[in-house]
């Protein structure tokens, strides 16, 4: 942190000396970033918005909402209908999950394209898996909240997975119903994990952009920059103002879905009341779940099923381990640049097939998917990384002269290796 | 058994989809309506919405509840906006049980404008028994809850026909096309002449079903209006301070990119 810093003001000084909050704010306000960064990184900030979005907006709803069996559809509707802008409060919050999850989505591959979770980032990276594991966790409990059709299938059929583990499978699901079906105390203990969850990710929001101010931003380069230099620019004002213009754009789409298609990402089954006697034709979950469902089904033993889903988001968690390249940018690695582009394709693949029926060329598609998506973590990047030749590097930012053995560690390794 | 019922739940989770495409084989796509309150800027048509009120209040209420509305709602605005007096005189024309009072006992007294939509049965039992089995849904939120929404709701209410040879329904089913498996258990109910609306257009089935379609959407939708205006508001207020942040930032980063 900005060691050199000391307050004007004697007040300042004497405050900071017993907790460093201006030192603090001196860090954050002149923190070296990359210049080149471009737009792919302004989705931090982006997500950062969300969660607080997401949570004040959460409480709001929470000052309304009932959770209980027989009152909790009955107060939704109560809200939309009745609350000052009870249905603006609640479509921000149904509509943010989703923008939410899409902009967590293009910050993980743009993760993967510039090779973000590489040394010396990997514990930014392991955070950044956790609060996307923390999500999607709070959004499947927030999606049963409402009492819906849906709402209690899904749960129904999510809190069913654990049966699938030998011996304990069937004392596990039944104390995480706290009933012998979802029911009343299954709705009662969704509400309050939905409540918490967010701050356990509010607190890994800090570990990871603490764990980021370590090192520094990756940049689309990819390489070392030393810092501050003239590769860097101050946080604020630089990145500040492309943050917010960036934001604005996301919030233009954000209220696109708020004002004029609140409903098109949810799942009009969800407006009728849970029923226990009633299976909906059609189960599925949100549409940012689908491509674990394609893997969950496209297994047809339920614990094997399971085990791969799980597995699918575990193995994000060493991908650091499992990329033995030392070149970060995609934009220098010609390979990987192709493989980077057929995952994104097998992820959409995936979803896609995740929303349609799990027989004939679906099923087919599903399981070529599920079996390219750990090809690509675990034969894949390790031997891309270790027989591609990758291009020439800039020695930095500033000046991007090419150069096949650079003087800058990063580089120079590479260039040894090949 | 308790496995098995997991299983099951397994197995119709993993095959849920199937069903509902082959159920969608038979299922005729909804007819395709211009609603005046589609789009950004979409409004409901009032006195469509009146009239609306009227064959819901007319035919559908003697089955089909409206819980999660309440009487004044009908005069608020971006809905049917009857005047303060009509929204009484329609809240007083209905029989609300209350209680319990100062002995103990329920009574019953004249609806309020206050009071929730009275429901035709005292409970889904209730409701189911009474006809054959299927409970009439609610339909506070009904043009939400069915895929295809008001067009869906229309095209049911239009899609009454005479079953094509081969198919035989039991008693109290009907064949509709707009429907899954195209058997729904509540009949036809519409019929031309079958309300006299009161400003004197002619009651014909499809104008009865655009018109009741059009009450659906606002009951389920009642925001739906300032919704649309808030949203227009909101769009221009942001795409001006984003041009403003546009010419700060490139202002801003002039400075850098001169250096470059």
């Amino acid at each position: 942190m900005s060691e050199n810093y000391t307050p004007d003001s004697k007040v300042g000084k004497w405050f900071n000396d017993r907790l460093p909050l201006l030192s603090l704010a001196s860090h954050l306000k002149d923190y070296p970033t990359p210049k080149n960064l471009n737009y792919w990184w302004t989705f931090g900030g982006i997500l950062t918005f969300c969660l607080i979005t997401q949570i004040v907006t959460g409480i709001v709803l929470a000052m309304h909402y009932v959770a209980h069996a027989d009152l909790a559809f009955g107060s939704v509707e109560h809200i939309m209908r009745d609350v000052n802008y009870g249905w603006l409060i609640r479509y921000i919050h149904s509509n943010g999950a989703s923008m939410f999850f899409l902009a967590v989505y293009i910050h993980i591959f743009r993760s993967l394209f510039y090779g973000s979770y590489k040394s010396p980032r990997e514990v930014i990276w392991i955070i950044g898996i956790l609060i996307y594991l923390l999500m999607m966790a709070a959004a499947f409990m927030g999606y049963v909240l409402p009492w819906g059709q849906m709402s209690f299938w899904g749960a129904t059929v999510i809190t069913n997975l654990f049966s699938a583990i030998p011996l304990v499978g069937e004392s596990i699901t039944t104390w995480l119903w706290g009933a012998y079906s979802v029911d009343n105390p299954t709705l009662n203990r969704f509400f309050s994990l939905h409540y918490l969850i967010p701050f356990l990710i509010l607190g890994l929001v800090v570990l990871h952009i603490w764990a980021l101010h370590v090192p520094g931003n990756n940049n689309p380069v990819g390489i070392d920059i030393k810092k501050p230099s003239k590769d860097t620019v101050p946080f604020h004002p630089y990145i500040t103002i492309k943050d917010i213009f960036a934001l604005l754009m996301f919030t233009i789409l954000f209220a696109g879905f708020v004002f004029f298609a609140p409903n098109v990402l949810g799942h009009s089954d969800n407006y009728i009341p849970a029923n226990p006697m009633v299976t909906p034709a059609h189960i599925v979950p949100e549409w940012y779940l689908l491509p674990f469902y394609a893997i969950l089904r496209s297994v047809p033993d339920k614990l094997g099923g399971v085990i791969l889903m799980f597995s699918a988001i575990f193995i994000l968690f060493i991908l650091p381990w499992l990329d033995t390249s030392k070149v970060r940018s995609a934009v220098y690695r010609p390979i990987y640049k192709q493989f980077f582009w057929i995952l994104v394709i097998d992820i959409f693949l995936l979803g896609y097939v995740g929303a349609m029926p799990a027989e004939g060329l679906y099923l087919v598609l599903a399981r070529v998917g599920t079996i390219y998506y750990f090809l690509h973590f675990l034969v894949v990047l390790p031997l891309v990384g270790y027989f591609e030749k990758t291009d020439p590097i800039p020695i930095s930012i500033s000046e991007p002269v090419m150069t096949g053995s650079a003087n800058l560690g990063l580089a120079k390794k590479t260039d040894e290796k090949i | 058994m308790k496995k098995f019922k997991i299983l099951l739940l397994t197995a119709l989770f993993l095959f849920s989809i199937n069903l509902k495409l082959n159920a969608a084989g038979e299922q005729a796509e909804p007819i395709k309506i211009d609603w005046s309150f589609k789009g950004l800027t979409g409004k409901f048509d009032r006195s469509s919405l009146q009239r609306g009120f009227q064959v819901y209040k007319e035919v559908c209420a003697s089955c089909h509840s409206m819980q999660y509305l309440s009487y004044r709602n009908l005069g608020e605005p971006g809905g049917p906006e009857f005047s303060e007096a009509e929204v009484k005189a329609i809240a007083a024309s209905f029989e609300v049980s209350d209680g319990p009072d100062a002995q103990g006992e329920m009574f019953t007294r004249p609806g309020r404008p206050s009071d929730k939509f009275v429901s035709p049965y005292p409970n889904v039992k209730a409701a189911a028994a009474a006809n054959g089995g299927a409970y009439p849904p609610d339909m506070s939120v009904l043009v939400k809850a069915r895929k295809g929404g008001a067009n869906y709701i229309y095209s049911v209410l239009v899609g009454y026909e005479d079953p094509p040879a081969g198919v035989t329904l039991d008693d109290g089913v009907y064949y509709n096309k707009y429907m899954i498996g195209n058997k729904i258990k509540m009949p036809n109910n519409l019929s031309d002449g079958l309300v006299e609306y009161a400003d004197g257009t002619s009651a014909t089935v499809d104008q009865m079903a655009k018109d009741v379609t059009t009450f659906l959407a606002w009951a389920a939708e009642p925001e739906l209006e300032e919704r649309h205006k808030t949203g227009i508001k909101v769009m221009i207020y942001l795409i001006l301070l984003s041009i403003l942040v546009y010419l700060s930032m490139k202002k801003i980063w002039s400075r850098i990119d001169s250096e470059m």
